[in-house]
C-alpha cells in the first residue's frame, strides 16, 4: 500500500516536490517539477516515511530523549502539504482519495505522537535536558530542534518563578535556592529494551548488574532480538545499528 | 514536634490517587513558611551566642534546627512540584481548557505558570494535530479531543 501511494521516484535530501507524482498521474493532474537541490542523502518518500516510524519507535522505548530529527519531520511535513494539494485539486468522490486521505491520518498521527513523546520526556527530565545541551560537546548533533530549547528553557523558567513566589521567596535567606538538576529524578538509563539488530555488532561489552557477576562481552547478530539494558546499547540506537521495539 | 504540618502536606497528596488535585492548601504551606521562620530566627540568635558568648553546647539545637529547617523545605517544594506534575498530567489529558471544578482547586500562580506553559505548548505540539480547521468532515477519534474542549461542535445534520 504505502508503495502505491507514494512513488517510488528518487527525491533529493531536501525532499522538494518530487512527491506524490504517481500518485497525481492517477488522479489525472498535472505534475509537479522537483527542484534539484541536491545534498548527499536521497530518499524516497516511502523510506522518509519508513525513517519516521523507526524514529517514532526509538522515541517510544528509550527512557532518554533522543537525537532531534528535525530533517524527517520538515520534510514528512512537506509531504503532507504536496499530498493535501494534490488532493484537494481531485475529482471528489474517487475512492482513491478516501484511501490517501487515510494513509495521510496514518502519517499524521505519527508525527505528532513522535513530537509528543518528545515534549513529555523534555517536560519529566527539563534540567538534565537543558544541562546536556549546554555540555555538549562540538560534533555532536542536538537532542532538542530550537523550538524544543526554548520550550524547554520556558518550562524551567516557569517552574523556578512559580516556587520562588509560592514559597520559595518566604523562606529564610540561605534557603532560597533549590537545585532543580538535583532534586529532579534523572532517567533510568538502567531500565531494560526490546531490540531488533539492523547492522551485526561484535564485542558489545555489557556491565555486570550486581557485585557478584563480573563484564561480559556478546555478538549481536543482524535479525536477532533481544532484552537487554539500555545503557549498553544507547550508542548503537543513535548510530541505527539497532532498532527499539 | 517540627515538621509535622510539612509531613501533613505531603501525606495529603500521597493519599490522593493520581489523576486527582486536591484543594490548594494554602493555609498549611503559610503554617510551614512561618514555622520555618520561627526556626531561622530562633537559630539566628543561638548562632550569636556561640559567637559571642561560646555557648557551644548550643550547637546540636542549632544543627537540629537547621535539618528542620531542610525538611520542611524539602517537603514545601515536593508538596508545590507534584501538584504541578499532577496539574501537567490532567493539561495533557484535557487540552487547554480545564474543567472549573479544577481552576477551583489551583492557587493563582497555578494558573499562571499554567497558561504560560500553555501558549508554548500550541505553537508547538498542537500545531500539527489542527492543520486542517476548517474541514467539516472529520473522522470522530480527532474531533472528541476538540469536542470535549468547546472548540467545535458535532452537527447533526
Amino acid at each position: 500500500m504505502r508503495d502505491d501511494v507514494l512513488p517510488e521516484r528518487q527525491i533529493p535530501g531536501n525532499c522538494k516536490a518530487g512527491g506524490p507524482e504517481r500518485m497525481a498521474e492517477e488522479l489525472d493532474l498535472p505534475g509537479q517539477d522537483s527542484e534539484e537541490g541536491g545534498e548527499e542523502v536521497v530518499l524516497t518518500p516511502a523510506e522518509l516515511i519508513e525513517r519516521l516510524e523507526q524514529a517514532w519507535l526509538n522515541e517510544k522505548f528509550a527512557p532518554e530523549l533522543l537525537e532531534s530529527k528535525s530533517e524527517i519531520v520538515e520534510c514528512v511535513m512537506e509531504q503532507l502539504d504536496h499530498m493535501e494539494e494534490n488532493l484537494r485539486r481531485a475529482k471528489k468522490g474517487d475512492l482513491k482519495v478516501s484511501i490517501h486521505r487515510m494513509e495521510m491520518e496514518r502519517i499524521r498521527y505519527v508525527l505528532s505522537s513522535y513530537l509528543r513523546c518528545r515534549l513529555m520526556k523534555i517536560e519529566k527530565f527539563f534540567p538534565h535536558v537543558l544541562e546536556k545541551e549546554k555540555t555538549r560537546p562540538e560534533g555532536e548533533p542536538p537532542s532538542l530542534s530550537p523550538e524544543e530549547f526554548a520550550f524547554a528553557r520556558e518550562y524551567m523558567a516557569n517552574t523556578e518563578t512559580y516556587l520562588r513566589n509560592v514559597a520559595l521567596k518566604h523562606m529564610p535567606p540561605n534557603l532560597q535556592k533549590v537545585a532543580l538538576l538535583q532534586a529532579v529524578p534523572k532517567p533510568d538509563l538502567d531500565s531494560y529494551v526490546f531490540l531488533r539488530v539492523k547492522e551485526r555488532q561484535e564485542n558489545i561489552l555489557v556491565e555486570p548488574e550486581s557485585d557478584e557477576q563480573r563484564d561480559y562481552v556478546i555478538d549481536l547478530e543482524e535479525g536477532s532480538q533481544h532484552l537487554i539494558r539500555y545503557k549498553t546499547i544507547a550508542p548503537l540506537v543513535a548510530s541505527g545499528a539497532v532498532q527499539l521495539i | 514536634m517540627f515538621c509535622e504540618k510539612a509531613m501533613e502536606l505531603v501525606r495529603e497528596l500521597h493519599r490522593a490517587p493520581e489523576g486527582q488535585l486536591p484543594a490548594f492548601n494554602e493555609d498549611g504551606l503559610r503554617q510551614v513558611l512561618e514555622e520555618m521562620k520561627a526556626l531561622y530566627e530562633q537559630n539566628q540568635s543561638d548562632v550569636n551566642e556561640v559567637k559571642s558568648g561560646g555557648r557551644n553546647d548550643l550547637i546540636p539545637t542549632i544543627k537540629f534546627r537547621h535539618c528542620s529547617l531542610l525538611r520542611n523545605r524539602r517537603c514545601s517544594v515536593a508538596y508545590l512540584y507534584d501538584r504541578l506534575l499532577r496539574i501537567r498530567a490532567l493539561r495533557w489529558e484535557y487540552g487547554s481548557v480545564l474543567p472549573n471544578a479544577l481552576r477551583f482547586h489551583m492557587s493563582a500562580e497555578e494558573v499562571r505558570c499554567l497558561k504560560d506553559y500553555g501558549e508554548f505548548e500550541v505553537d508547538d505540539g498542537i500545531s500539527v494535530l489542527l492543520k486542517k480547521n476548517s474541514q467539516h468532515f472529520l473522522p470522530r477519534w480527532k474531533c472528541e479531543q476538540l469536542i470535549r474542549q468547546g472548540v467545535l461542535e458535532h452537527v447533526w445534520s
